[in-house]
């Protein structure tokens, strides 16, 4: 759970405005890390920008286009090695790979954006649904989503794609083929997580109070439980982002990719590259490969960071002289001051307590 | 509040019971929802045999295929008939080389099998002792190193490590075979064995001959390793978490408090409460071996389950597919039971 | 002067998300051999970062300053704690000081059998011993804390025992290598009060018959009356009196003591309910009427049901304030949850408002629940953390009077915001920015909003400061007498419900044991249970303390455990 730490004395005013620009997700974490911590999630964020920067700019950044086979010298030839004109040399097909590999960062965005929005709005609607009205309703998604969680996620999509575009691939189809695919694989994941925190804060004391005072349930589901139980989606939204490539790039080894004229996509070229490699080619494959592990590394980076920060028994803490700080005030004192907020007084004597 | 000792234990050992019948027979519908699952999605876009001989056939011969094998009757008559087969274990007969599924499952299964025992041996010998050393270094170097490890092969996808190992090991120090599971005498050899089991290590040893087992296991190692790593550096990342939390609870304080060493504290007093969740994530842990080992058969041409199964993608066999992503959900359905008696049976609590 | 232990200008500054805080600013104590110290004061004091320090058990985010110095039984070697090499400090821990950690459930490993676990921590300090030898020896200290049959039992997992015995168990450990000191943070503060005290005997004999010191922190002043020799008051990370334990509570010199001392709710103490006492109108129409009441919780798995409620009677008539008193699993938050229709009633009959609730539906009842007010136990987790405190106490009223338009509901906000004694400004402010009292009273706020008719209180007190709860009760007595609704007090602390309540009703085990007015339940006890509950409780004077002790020795020699 992140507790949101400013203690409240500020009034308002321009340092209350910086205390809730810190409370975004990412921006609060960043300020709340420290030493190895901090550069975990530094490194991730930097290979997560250049990920999208890459996107973004493809058009500009790439010397060729993905499926360009010639320019005005003539035919690139195939399986060139590195030269200054292909800086990792072509492919078994005669692409230019730097060009292929950049070009895959749009691909790669493209799939994680549309499964992701299509799963978080699926998985959560369904989660949060079952996680607080329960019943048979709530059992039957429960041992579905089970079923297809425990599934090994790559064969799921393979069977998924099949069934969408029968196992053919083309342009924008190719991509949202991928992206559907990986969607229902993920779905019973945000069921699974937003089920729970629905079920937690339930019974949580602020929704009981509002069934006390006869709350409707539809107003309680959205003011109350919804944007409690969201908190934790920009860490499963990381975790999965990171997995969608990796399962884009494991259909496309397995041949159930975009074909390399509709759009560049990394796993494509590396499964065109596996017989390279026993004939010692290695630019072929150590480009794309480098490509999936810097941004499935930077994005992990980023959702492990958030992960341990959120989690007060592994988040790190800077250390201080033993003279420093004030002493928080009890509240003895008629009316009561203000204690030290979640992260302080109160909580250290009770930390270690279940 | 006060429990008679007796009574209370004889009655844990009930619910024990209880729980384990119940969790055995949650193994079916599991299946069922998986197998249906399979079907409706395959089925959403025709029959198999316009898929896998569509473009060889003529409308007619086609025709004629589909009414043999009984494709153009009802759907759910179709769907019945198939769980009626899958519950006898018949999965049907191969369109691309026309053999019985099963006895693909089998000759492959054994496998498929083989690979996923060097992988677990790999993961379980580095992921675990290196998660409890992060534990233990929890912030200092040794830890950020390890999790940096950690990360990097969650990261990798594993045919790429596969692609790189084989470049390091194989093409450019030539110190081990490219890919398959033995050299072609070996194989020979394993086709001649009887009474063969298709695990190779096992029947190595029966062979007895010392070289056709050193040519074995140099055939198993870059596969083991590639798919083992990818798997140790998840079980890493699960101890050291699991220890970490548990070393911040308070019987870890007390045990520390009575003067019990830290060593002491992380290998006995975190170790054992944390293992029960890190054995329950662990059988999730099996699909994802699974996934991973389709992969690294492709790559290693390991002829498993697997390399099979993009094989038949490839014919567009889809019978095959549906019959050995079938096998496979059992397989995974089974293991979780089986991982999830083994985190009950190890927990004392049993709260079922 | 041998003290044991000796503590010169400790200094603790903690790492927090909000910055460096300071926990415990230049304290220095002793601790003579054979004396209980006591170290009282509420959360934040800095008591509980003392007691740790002594064990050099800070957390890694902690940095310290000044001296521990800790003298080994025998009087050989003396160490400061401050100094000392890890494996020094290893050896020094359980050997020469050990610790009764607060919860006894989190204290034992849940997965190692208590033998096991007081093994370990002999083998620690001792390598050679035999497996066997600790094991026997595991089943002495066993038996010394009163463990019945010890020789099976050292083979139990942790879950199998009860509370109390669990808490036995973390003090045999403590004690099982005879060490000078013992540190014992909050030893009862989990427990139910007829299970404290007789912790609290066993924690006299760890001195009388072990002859060890102890360092007892705790918040509440009865168990300070009842055990200890000497007290230390600490507030704010600084030790603002200390003195004999007889001289503090006869004549405490420092305000703050005082103040606590005041605080401190005691029996009989009805001074406010004797003012405000409404002429009762036993003739009207109950606001609540149980009837043979029962409620069950349908077991998982095809276990009996659970049985929380078992065929209770009671009342509640308009503007009477009832409180219902049990200890944990008595069944009294269940019966107030029903009441609220949180929980299903499964058998008997209960009416509230002239409503029946077993079988009703949500539909029909819903146009009552503008009448009833809750207050819950957990101030932290009473109010969604994203909405403003206003907007919490708006609900009710957006819910219910949907003709308000915004500007109403904003003075009617800050009428409730006046009446709990909040100032309006608070309205703008996050729940986690105020303190755990200001949250309850801004609770109470939301209660009263529609105004109702009844109100239930559960445990609303029982998660804050002795200082703060009464002042949170002495609200809650002003509002009911100005606004006259009826209530139900549900608490644990009989001098709480005392002081409030009308008409007490004890539960125990899901059965309503006792019932009368304050004056007749606690004044005269009929029932056993009740009569052993008020003799275990502890009150803030050690020479009244020591009589009670005696009364409850003897009602335990005549009435066996139930």
């Amino acid at each position: 759970m992140v507790t949101i730490t400013q203690t409240t004395t500020q009034g308002p005013g321009p340092a209350r405005k910086q205390g809730r620009w810190r409370r975004l997700p990412v921006v609060h974490q960043l300020h709340q890390s420290v030493g190895i911590q901090r550069g975990m999630l530094v490194a991730g964020l930097v290979l997560t920008a250049l990920f999208v920067l890459a996107a973004i700019f493809a058009p500009l950044i790439a010397p060729y286009g993905f499926s360009q086979l010639r320019d005005e010298d003539g035919a690139f030839g195939a399986q060139q090695p590195p030269s200054p004109e292909h800086l990792f040399g072509t492919t078994v097909g005669g692409y230019d790979v730097l060009s292929r590999v950049i070009w895959g960062t749009q691909t790669g965005l493209g799939v994680i954006v549309v499964a992701v929005l299509l799963s978080i709005f699926a998985g959560v609607a369904l989660g949060l649904v079952s996680g607080y009205f329960g019943g048979w309703l709530d059992r039957v998604l429960v041992v579905i989503c089970d079923a297809i969680y425990a599934f090994p996620t790559l064969l799921l999509a393979i069977v998924m794609s099949i069934a969408i575009s029968g196992g053919q691939s083309s342009l924008w189809g190719g991509i949202l083929a991928a992206a559907i695919s990986i969607t229902v694989v993920f779905i019973p994941q945000y069921f699974r997580v937003i089920r729970a925190e629905t079920v937690r804060i339930k019974s949580e004391a602020y929704v009981e109070s509002a069934k006390v005072v006869g709350t409707s349930n539809l107003r309680i589901m959205f003011r109350h439980v919804l944007r409690n139980a969201t908190r934790t989606l920009p860490l499963i939204f990381t975790l999965n982002a990171s997995e969608a490539i990796l399962t884009l790039a494991g259909l496309g080894f397995l041949g159930f990719g975009i074909e390399p004229t509709s759009a560049a996509e990394w796993g494509v070229d590396l499964k065109a590259a596996l017989s390279d490699v026993s004939s010692g080619i290695w630019w072929t494959s150590i480009p794309p490969g480098l490509a999936i592990l810097l941004t499935v590394l930077g994005v992990t980076l980023v959702g492990e960071s958030l992960n341990d920060l959120a989690d007060p028994r592994l988040r790190g803490r800077r250390a201080v002289s033993a003279a420093s700080g004030t002493v928080a005030e009890t509240s003895v004192v008629p009316g009561g001051t203000l204690s030290a907020g979640p992260g302080g007084l109160a909580g250290l004597e009770n930390e270690g307590r279940p | 509040m006060k429990p008679a000792p007796s009574r209370s234990r004889k009655r844990l050992g009930g619910n024990l019971w209880r729980y384990l019948i119940i969790r055995f027979l949650l193994i079916f519908p599991t299946i069922f929802i998986l197998v249906t699952l399979v079907f409706v999605l395959m089925r959403t876009t025709g029959d198999p045999i316009t898929a896998a001989l569509g473009d060889r056939l003529s409308a007619d011969q086609l025709a004629e295929r589909i009414a043999a094998a009984g494709y153009d009757r009802p759907i759910f008559v179709q769907y019945f008939e198939y769980l009626g087969q899958v519950f006898t274990g018949d999965f049907g007969t191969t369109l691309s080389d026309n053999r019985p599924v099963i006895e693909v499952l089998f000759v492959y299964g054994a496998a498929t099998l083989e690979l996923a025992f060097y992988a677990l041996v790999v993961a379980f010998a580095v992921g675990v002792p290196l998660g409890m050393v992060a534990a233990y270094f929890r912030d200092k170097v040794p830890d950020a190193f390890l999790r940096v490890f950690a990360i990097i092969f969650y990261a990798v996808p594993v045919y790429f490590a596969g692609m790189l190992m084989k470049l390091v090991f194989s093409v450019w120090l030539k110190v081990l075979p490219v890919s398959g599971r033995g050299t072609t005498n070996t194989e020979l050899e394993m086709q001649l064995l009887e009474g063969k089991t298709g695990i190779y290590l096992w029947d190595a040893l029966r062979i007895g001959d010392p070289g056709i087992l050193g040519d074995v296991l140099s055939h198993a190692v870059l596969p083991g390793l590639t798919l083992g790593l990818l798997t140790a550096g998840i079980f890493l990342r699960l101890v050291r978490t699991n220890v970490i939390g548990t070393l911040a609870t308070d019987y870890v304080d007390a045990a520390r408090s009575r003067g019990v060493s830290e060593y002491q504290l992380v290998r006995k007093h975190a170790y054992r409460p944390a293992l029960i969740p890190i054995i329950t994530v662990m059988g999730l842990q099996i699909a994802l071996l699974l996934g991973g080992a389709v992969l690294t058969e492709t790559t290693f041409e390991w002829k498993g389950l697997g390399f099979q199964l993009t094989e038949y993608l490839q014919a567009r066999d889809f019978v095959a597919v549906q019959g050995i992503v079938v096998l496979l959900a059992v397989i995974v359905a089974v293991t979780n039971f089986i991982v999830d008696v083994i985190a009950v049976l190890i927990d004392p609590r049993v709260r079922y | 002067m041998s003290d044991v232990l000796q503590i010169r200008n400790l200094d603790v500054s903690f790492a927090t998300d909000a910055g460096a805080v300071k926990a415990v600013d230049q304290v220095s104590l002793t601790v003579a051999p054979r004396e209980v110290l006591a170290i009282v004061g509420e959360s934040g004091s800095g008591k509980t970062v003392t007691a740790k320090t002594i064990l050099g058990l800070l957390p890694e985010t902690a940095t310290r300053a000044g001296a521990i110095l800790l003298r080994s039984r025998d009087g050989k070697s003396e160490n400061d704690i401050a100094t000392v090499t890890k494996d020094q400090l290893r050896r020094i821990r359980g050997a020469d000081v050990s610790m009764v950690f607060q919860e006894p459930s989190a204290a034992l490993n849940p997965v190692l059998t208590i033998g096991w676990q007081i093994a370990a921590g002999l083998r620690a300090h001792d390598p050679a011993l035999k497996r066997k030898d600790a094991r026997a020896q595991a089943v002495e200290i066993l038996t010394k804390v009163g463990i019945p049959d010890p020789e099976s039992r050292v083979d139990y997992y942790p879950h199998q025992f009860s509370g109390g015995q669990k808490q036995r168990i973390v003090i045999a450990m403590a004690l099982v290598l005879n060490p000078g000191l013992i540190v014992a943070d909050e030893p009862t503060t989990a427990l139910d009060v007829t299970v404290q005290a007789e912790i609290l005997d066993l924690l006299r004999r760890c001195r009388d018959e072990f002859g060890a010191s102890i360092v007892l922190i705790t918040h509440n002043m009865g168990v300070v009356a009842d055990l200890a020799d000497r007290v230390a008051v600490m507030y704010q990370g600084r030790v603002v009196e200390e003195a004999a334990a007889l001289t503090l509570f006869a004549h405490p010199q420092n305000d703050y003591t005082k103040k606590l001392l005041a605080a401190v709710p005691r029996i009989g103490q009805r001074i406010e309910a004797a003012e405000r006492k409404a002429p009762a109108d036993t003739d009207a129409e109950p606001v609540v009427r149980a009837e043979k009441l029962r409620i069950a919780y349908p077991g998982r798995l095809g276990r009996p049901d659970f049985v929380a409620v078992d065929g209770v009677d009671f009342t509640i008539a308009p503007g009477e304030v009832v409180g219902l008193v049990g200890e944990s699993g008595s069944g009294k938050t269940t019966i107030g949850r029903a009441i609220a229709g949180l929980t299903t009633v499964t058998g008997g009959s209960l009416t509230v408002l002239g409503t029946e609730m077993n079988g009703v539906k949500e539909r029909r009842f819903r146009p009552l629940r503008s009448s009833i007010g809750f207050v819950f136990q957990d101030p932290g987790s009473s109010f969604n953390p994203l909405l403003t405190i206003a907007e919490c106490v708006a609900e009710p009223l957006k819910v219910h009077r949907k003709s308000m338009d915004q500007r109403a509901v904003t003075q009617r906000v800050g009428e409730l915001l006046e009446a709990v004694q909040l100032p309006k400004a608070f309205g703008s402010r996050y729940p986690h920015e105020l303190s755990g009292g200001q949250r309850q009273r801004a609770s109470l706020a939301r209660a009263l909003a529609l105004d109702p008719a009844l109100l239930i209180a559960d445990e609303p007190t029982s998660a804050l400061d002795v200082s703060v709860q009464a002042r949170v009760l002495e609200l809650f007595a002003e509002l009911q007498k100005e606004l006259g609704f009826a209530a139900l007090f549900i608490s644990h602390d009989l001098a709480v419900v005392d002081i409030l309540s009308d008409k007490i009703a004890v539960l125990y085990r899901g059965k309503l044991i006792e019932e009368g007015t304050g004056a007749e339940v606690l004044g005269a006890p009929k029932d056993p249970y009740t009569q052993r509950l008020l003799a275990s409780l502890p009150v803030p004077d050690p020479v009244a303390q020591a009589e009670r002790r005696r009364v409850l020795a003897d009602l335990r020699y005549t009435e066996p455990t139930a």
